[in-house]
């Protein structure tokens, strides 16, 4: 590791944060679309499948893991672009340290991410949702949050680099529907068939969802899944970052 | 003189397909060397192992006194690279890319900022460091680009065909850069698929085809290589071509003709004595001739005869008359 580790990571995350101010329509859409995936939820499609009680404060809780999850594709876009520009080509021929390319990528992700997830929970308390618990317990619910958002963003590195085309990137942005869906993030399993069901409780995203209502202190929720919240973005770490890491090493070879 | 560039049995295999196949290379300090060849005789990819983007398979690659693989940091300390495309990020304006890449060479925030402005103004780019990248003109991101690869002053500099894309002015613009960097004693190594670049900006040239050097030397030699100098005689007859092969003082089987231009060429040893004789021959025959003239071979007649199948073992030198 080379001693400008630090400083050459701090470049790049700069540059992504440039980046921000350059094109500051594209954050914005990016903060903008959860809010109105919570709206069209809550409104429109609203009722709650099996839910029992306020669905505002069963959904809320829920669109925050579903934000997270949905980071995947805005990390995948953005590497893949990153890697089928010249750019990267010159960062590569530089002394700088190896891996400063995806620790700006992760900082400046994770610091939207945590943005969106600040107006998200705006928007949620103007809708009537309220977190119940302690001081503590809510920054633990967005801990876990983060945790989750920083596994999917390790996932989403990997597949720019497996990947590699646009095309795909449009193909998980599709992809990801679906798998997001079959989570409790928007309605409970009970209301699902049972097999179903089953698929929707190993998903990591609805262990996420469990614990930080949970958390919250929503009414009706389950406890005990913070254990499983914990474990699975972590699994998916242990995972997804060394492979993407060593891929990124091995993009040259 | 020492080599700062030294590449010894350089192998790199894509699939069953060799992209380097055993190459040798010596570049002296302070030169400019051109690799010439068409597209897929292996260019870029000696120009990525050279630059530490690409491991070599096989053999020995030293820049500026660095191993490349086992010194990848130091050789990337003392190279700038300007890749076949664009290496900017086009979202920033072209400071802000400067300033990046000054940082990550590990320059001061300050030293960074006077290097952008000097760099900016060397390549006419003062009044446009702030526009976003993208919204460039060819030749001005080239220039960009080129302004990069300068920021530390690189013992070796590589250029992947620099002015490819390029308009004749953005071409002029690079190729004027290239010369005044060689002033500073700067190394470049070029690759390009124009022999008029490699004639204009190399001291030494280096063809290559199929992952192999195939020739090398100075434009001049190359040239010499292919045959030196021939004589090109046009005729108003076409008619007459037949009868005029038969009696010129040429060597026979070393004659081309052209029917279409009524052009018959042949190589020549002693240029005044070869001039004097065909002159001489056609007026006694009575042929007239609308030209006559001596010429040097071009580097394009160097390079397909160099390369044309079958053909790399032989020393076309020794057929010459």
């Amino acid at each position: 590791m080379s001693t400008y580790a630090l400083s050459d990571s701090w470049v790049m995350t700069r540059r992504e944060l440039a980046h921000w101010v350059r094109q500051p329509a594209q954050v914005l859409v990016g903060l903008v679309f959860p809010v109105m995936l919570l709206l069209m939820f809550s409104y429109l499609i609203g009722g709650g499948r099996g839910v029992e009680g306020d669905y505002v404060d069963f959904l809320v809780p829920g669109m925050f893991a579903l934000t997270m999850a949905f980071g995947l594709e805005g990390t995948m876009l953005a590497v893949t672009q990153d890697l089928n520009k010249g750019v990267i080509d010159r960062f590569r021929s530089m002394p700088m340290a190896n891996g400063a390319v995806l620790v700006g990528r992760s900082a400046a992700d994770m610091l939207q991410s945590a943005l969106g997830l600040f107006v998200l929970m705006g928007v949620g308390y103007a809708l009537g949702w309220r977190a119940h618990g302690t001081f503590g317990a809510f920054m633990g619910a967005v801990g876990l949050l983060l945790l989750l958002r920083f596994a999917m963003l390790w996932i989403g590195i990997l597949l720019a680099m497996v990947a590699g085309k646009p095309e795909m990137v449009q193909a998980v942005q599709i992809l990801v529907w679906p798998v997001g869906f079959l989570s409790n993030a928007i309605a409970t399993p009970e209301s699902m068939p049972d097999w179903l069901a089953t698929v929707v409780d190993w998903n990591p995203l609805s262990q996420t969802a469990t614990a930080v209502r949970d958390l919250f202190g929503s009414p009706g929720a389950e406890s005990g899944h913070i254990w499983a919240a914990v474990v699975w973005p972590l699994a998916l770490l242990a995972v997804f970052f060394p492979l993407a890491v060593r891929k990124f090493g091995g993009l040259s070879k | 003189m020492t080599d700062v560039i030294v590449v010894e049995g350089v192998r790199k295999r894509y699939g069953d397909k060799d992209a380097l196949d055993g190459l040798d290379l010596r570049i002296a300090r302070g030169t400019v060397h051109a690799l010439l060849g068409p597209n897929g005789a292996g260019k870029t990819t000696l120009v990525r192992v050279l630059s530490t983007l690409l491991r070599p398979g096989g053999g020995r690659v030293e820049v500026a006194g660095h191993d490349v693989v086992t010194q990848a940091r130091e050789v990337r300390r003392r190279i700038g690279l300007l890749g076949q495309h664009a290496a900017l990020d086009e979202e920033l304006g072209g400071r802000q890319n400067l300033e990046m890449f000054g940082r990550l060479y590990h320059l001061s925030a300050r030293h960074a900022r006077v290097r952008a402005d000097e760099l900016l103004e060397r390549f006419g780019l003062a009044d446009t460091g702030r526009k976003a990248v993208k919204r460039y003109s060819g030749g001005m991101r080239r220039r960009l680009d080129l302004a990069a690869s300068l920021i530390t002053e690189p013992e070796v500099l590589f250029l992947d065909e620099p002015t490819t894309g390029l308009d004749p002015r953005g071409r002029t613009e690079v190729w004027e850069a290239v010369r005044s960097l060689v002033g500073g004693g700067t190394t470049v190594l070029l690759t390009t698929q124009y022999l008029e670049e490699a004639d204009q900006l190399a001291d030494g040239i280096s063809l290559l085809d199929r992952g192999r050097i195939v020739a090398g030397g100075t434009a001049n030699e190359l040239k010499a290589l292919a045959g030196g100098d021939r004589i090109d005689v046009v005729l108003r007859d076409g008619g007459q071509l037949g009868a005029a092969v038969a009696l010129l003082p040429l060597a026979r089987a070393e004659i081309s003709v052209d029917v279409d231009r009524r052009l018959l060429s042949a190589p020549v040893v002693d240029r005044m004595k070869a001039l004097a004789g065909v002159v001489r021959a056609l007026e006694e025959a009575g042929i007239e001739a609308e030209d006559v003239a001596l010429r040097r071979p071009t580097l394009d007649e160097v390079f397909l005869r160099l390369t044309a199948d079958g053909d790399l073992g032989s020393d076309p030198a020794k057929e010459a008359v």
